[in-house]
This record gives structure tokens, C-alpha cells and sequence, in this order.
């Protein structure tokens, strides 16, 4: 691991050095630093600012400090009833102990663990720009069939943050330029040319909450997701829904898929697709379908096509079926 | 730099900041029962209770955790008096090797904390016992065993929640 120059953050100009990187749990980072592929400078620590509180907003809608752990939020009470699909993502993802650890700011800012970017002896355009892709005619099993690049083709690996974007989420930051608000859903950027550059935020700038507007149907929401093996590992593919049904109608619905993309992929076309449909399974595979027509699978990860199709439909049925009941 | 390891307070002088919680624990403490599996908190051998919560010591800076009360396998029971998790493995042969006992012991008693508080896991239904079989093993999958002892750690888990 490089050397590094610890400080304790008391205040968001300490974000500010050249080199400095902020560190919440460490799951990913401390990771990343042992393998030579984050090498901070200067490792500000923000566990002992004041953001660690799960409280609501005026208005209805929750606010999540960054630091709340994952186990935290995954088991509060507001959470689980009025965003299940929130604790479902949540408890979806790595391990007890590793959701003691891991924030919820943390947990949006982890990067993707393509092989070739957790490898620093590799070439790798997200951790050495220009040095080239190996992914594209490599290991692409579990990359992007979505919003990738010929630079590019990783997925982000949370599955916190594909619930987040069903739900509208809102990103509290803070930085050098101010405060500022970004949806969960404009936070990442897709790779184009600079693939290095995950989301939009600024050097210094800092995750403070995450807000989750109120969204009454979302009482009835549910993440699926599909792995290699039952428990502890990352997703080759998951769906976040949450859906509104009236008199056999989609009057309103939610829908992200993840591991299929650089960043949690809101189903926008999907959606738009099914409002005023009947819910049916015909008609939330249709959906499903639009959504996917744009998609470019490589040699091998077209699977990922008629998984998340038929993840969207199960979810989907399966909500349908509480709401009938 | 200071750290609280099982209710004893220790100085380290010139420690390196790189050197993560385990190594601390291991190399300086020379309290050897979390293990380096992994080193990538893939596996859960290193897993020790950080104020009551278990966590993952290879991915944490102990630079980082002057102020936590850190618990090690050896700070769980007494000699000739074992805590009731320790006692269940021995009672249900919950290992065979041994090098991952001491994180799936460290990790079962944060793991019935963790119950005793209601919190959900991915196997959980509503109104679920919420330390059946399924629960169990999920709630335990961030401790992986390579000689897959895994059925005798069930019941000992359950012996030591008094089920």
C-alpha cells in the first residue's frame, strides 16, 4: 500500500488537499488501496462528522445521513415500511459484517469490480486513462450490456443504489462550490471517453444525506436479485420495482435494473410503457423489452437479456399478486 | 496511537498508518485468534466485534479506531468457562481444521446481537422465526469454511441462543 498522510475530518474544507480522498467504511476503498489501485495522498476520515442519522423530512420522505450503515438502514423500521425495496436491496448486498461497515455515501461512491480495474498490473481505462480495455474481448461475463463505451463497459456493483433510483432518491452534497442537490439517477456518469470518472461529483465535495421523497405505493416494492451463489456475492443481475395498481390498471410504477450497466439503470422506457396498461405478465415483459432494445450485449453476457426480463416480470407478478390480494 | 482491545487499553508507538486492525491485532497485540483468510473481506476469518458490532478487521485502519472497544475471540469467556457460542461449537463439533473458527464465533455472537435487536436478513419473512435453518446460514454467509463444517455450526449457533 503507498503511504498516506491520515487526518480526521473535522469540517468539509479538509476534503480539499490535492490527493485527498475521503474514507466512510473503508470496504471498498481500504480494498482498493491494498491493491494498489486507489492511492491517496491524504485519507480524510468523515465517520466522526455529524451525519449518521436516519430522520424525516418536512413533507413526508425520509433523510439518511451518509454515514448511516448499511445494517443500520436496512433495519429501521420507516424503511422497511414505507420503502421495502430499500432494506430488500440492502440486505441483498455483501455480508453482516460488511454492512456494519459500509455507509450509505460509501456505498454509492464504491467503484465496479471489473477484474481489470481491481488489477492495477492491468491495462484498465478507468484506473489508468488510455492504457485500453481488456474487458471488451476478456472476462465481460458480469459487465455492462447498457450505457457502456468502447472505452468502458463496467457495471456499478451496489445494489443499495439501484433501489435508490427507483425511488427518486436525492443526493445531499456539499464541497468547495456550496451545497447542491443531485438525483440518484444523474449522480453517475456514463464512461463515454473518460470512464475514470464515475459520477459527477467535484474534488472535495462530500455525499452528506441521501433524501428518499415520499412515494406512497412504494409500500409495495421489492428488489430480486440473481448471483452466482445464494448469499454474499455481487449481482449479475437485480431489479428494484415498486408499482401502484388500480382496478387492474398500472396506474404508477417504479423500475431500475442493476449489473447491467455503469450505474444503476432506471427503467424510464419500461415505465412509460406500462402506465395505464393492465398488469399482466404480458404486459410487464413488454415493458421489460422496450427497455432492453437499446442494449448491446458482448459475447458473453447476452444472458443478461431474458434474466432481467424475467426478473422484471417475477418482481412485477409478484407485487401484482400482494396488491390483488 | 491507542487501542481497547478486550477491556485492556494499549499504547503502540510508531505505528505505521497502513497497518489495518488485524495486522495491529496479530503482529503488535500478538492476540492471534483472527485470522488473515482472505486479506479482502471475502471470507470472514478476521472477523472481530468492534462496540458490539462485528466487522471485518483486514479492511479497517486501526489508526482509524482509537476510541472503539475491540473484542477478540480471546476476550469472549473465561478459562475453563467458555461463552455459550464457543461452548455450542464444541458441543456440536462446529469445525474441523480450525482456522475460521474464531471469526464464525466472533461473527455468531455479533450475528445473535444482531437478532436479539430484530434486524431483518434477505431470508427474512414477515413473522418468521428469525433463527431457523435459512436464517442461520444467511446470516452467516460472510464467514466462508473451507472444510464446510457449516451443518454442525447451525445447531451450535442455535444451542447458544438458548433454542
Amino acid at each position: 500500500m503507498k503511504t498516506f498522510a491520515y487526518r480526521t475530518a473535522t469540517g468539509l474544507a479538509d476534503g480539499l488537499e490535492p490527493g485527498a480522498v475521503f474514507l466512510a467504511g473503508g470496504t471498498n476503498l481500504v480494498d482498493l488501496m491494498k491493491l494498489g489501485v486507489a492511492t491517496p495522498d491524504v485519507l480524510v476520515d468523515v465517520n466522526k462528522l455529524p451525519m449518521s442519522e436516519v430522520g424525516e423530512l418536512p413533507g413526508g420522505g425520509v433523510r439518511i445521513g451518509s454515514s448511516v450503515r448499511n445494517s443500520d438502514l436496512a433495519a429501521d423500521q420507516r424503511v422497511r415500511t414505507a420503502y421495502p425495496v430499500l432494506s430488500q436491496a440492502l440486505l441483498a448486498g455483501a455480508s453482516g459484517q460488511l454492512r456494519n461497515m459500509a455507509t450509505t455515501g460509501g456505498n454509492l461512491l464504491q467503484r465496479t469490480r471489473c477484474r481489470y480495474f481491481m488489477d492495477a498490473t492491468m491495462p484498465c481505462n478507468k484506473h489508468r486513462p488510455g492504457s485500453g480495455c481488456p474487458a471488451r474481448d476478456g472476462d465481460h461475463r458480469n459487465l455492462a450490456i447498457l450505457g457502456g463505451s468502447p472505452a468502458c463497459v463496467a457495471t456499478h456493483p451496489s445494489d443499495m443504489a439501484v433501489a435508490l433510483a427507483a425511488l427518486d432518491a436525492v443526493v445531499q452534497l456539499d464541497g468547495p462550490t456550496g451545497q447542491r442537490s443531485v438525483p440518484v439517477t444523474e449522480l453517475y456518469r456514463l464512461p463515454g471517453d473518460t470512464p475514470d470518472r464515475d459520477t459527477v461529483l467535484e474534488h472535495g465535495e462530500l455525499i452528506t444525506a441521501v433524501d428518499l421523497p415520499a412515494l406512497p405505493f412504494a409500500t409495495r416494492s421489492a428488489y430480486r436479485k440473481a448471483r452466482d451463489r445464494a448469499s454474499y456475492a455481487f449481482a449479475v443481475g437485480s431489479v428494484a420495482a415498486a408499482i401502484d395498481i388500480q382496478d387492474g390498471l398500472v396506474s404508477d410504477v417504479r423500475l431500475a435494473f442493476g449489473a447491467v450497466a455503469p450505474k444503476p439503470w432506471r427503467a424510464f422506457a419500461a415505465e412509460a410503457a406500462l402506465r395505464g396498461q393492465p398488469a399482466t405478465r404480458e404486459h410487464f415483459m413488454a415493458a421489460a423489452d422496450v427497455e432492453l432494445r437499446d442494449a448491446r450485449p458482448l459475447r458473453d453476457n447476452a444472458y443478461k437479456l431474458p434474466l432481467i426480463r424475467n426478473l422484471t416480470v417475477s418482481v412485477l407478478e409478484g407485487l401484482a399478486g400482494e396488491v390483488t390480494r | 496511537m491507542r487501542l481497547t482491545v478486550n477491556g485492556a487499553q494499549h499504547h503502540l508507538v510508531g505505528l505505521d498508518p497502513r497497518t489495518t486492525l488485524l495486522d495491529a491485532l496479530r503482529e503488535r497485540l500478538h492476540l492471534t485468534g483472527a485470522k488473515n483468510g482472505c486479506d479482502h473481506g471475502q471470507c470472514g476469518a478476521c472477523t472481530v466485534l468492534l462496540d458490539g458490532r462485528r466487522v471485518n478487521s483486514c479492511l479497517i485502519l486501526a489508526i482509524t479506531q482509537q476510541d472503539a472497544e475491540i473484542t477478540t475471540v480471546e476476550g469472549l469467556g473465561h478459562k475453563g468457562e467458555p461463552h455459550p457460542v464457543q461452548q455450542g461449537f464444541l458441543d456440536h463439533d462446529g469445525f474441523q481444521c480450525g482456522y475460521c473458527t474464531p471469526g464464525q464465533i466472533c461473527s455468531a455472537v455479533g450475528m445473535l446481537d444482531e437478532v436479539g435487536k430484530g434486524w431483518p436478513s434477505a431470508a427474512t419473512s414477515d413473522g418468521d422465526d428469525l433463527l431457523s435453518d435459512a436464517e442461520i446460514r444467511e446470516r452467516m454467509s460472510g464467514n466462508l469454511c473451507r472444510c464446510a463444517a457449516y451443518p454442525n455450526m447451525v445447531p451450535a449457533i442455535r444451542q447458544a441462543a438458548g433454542r
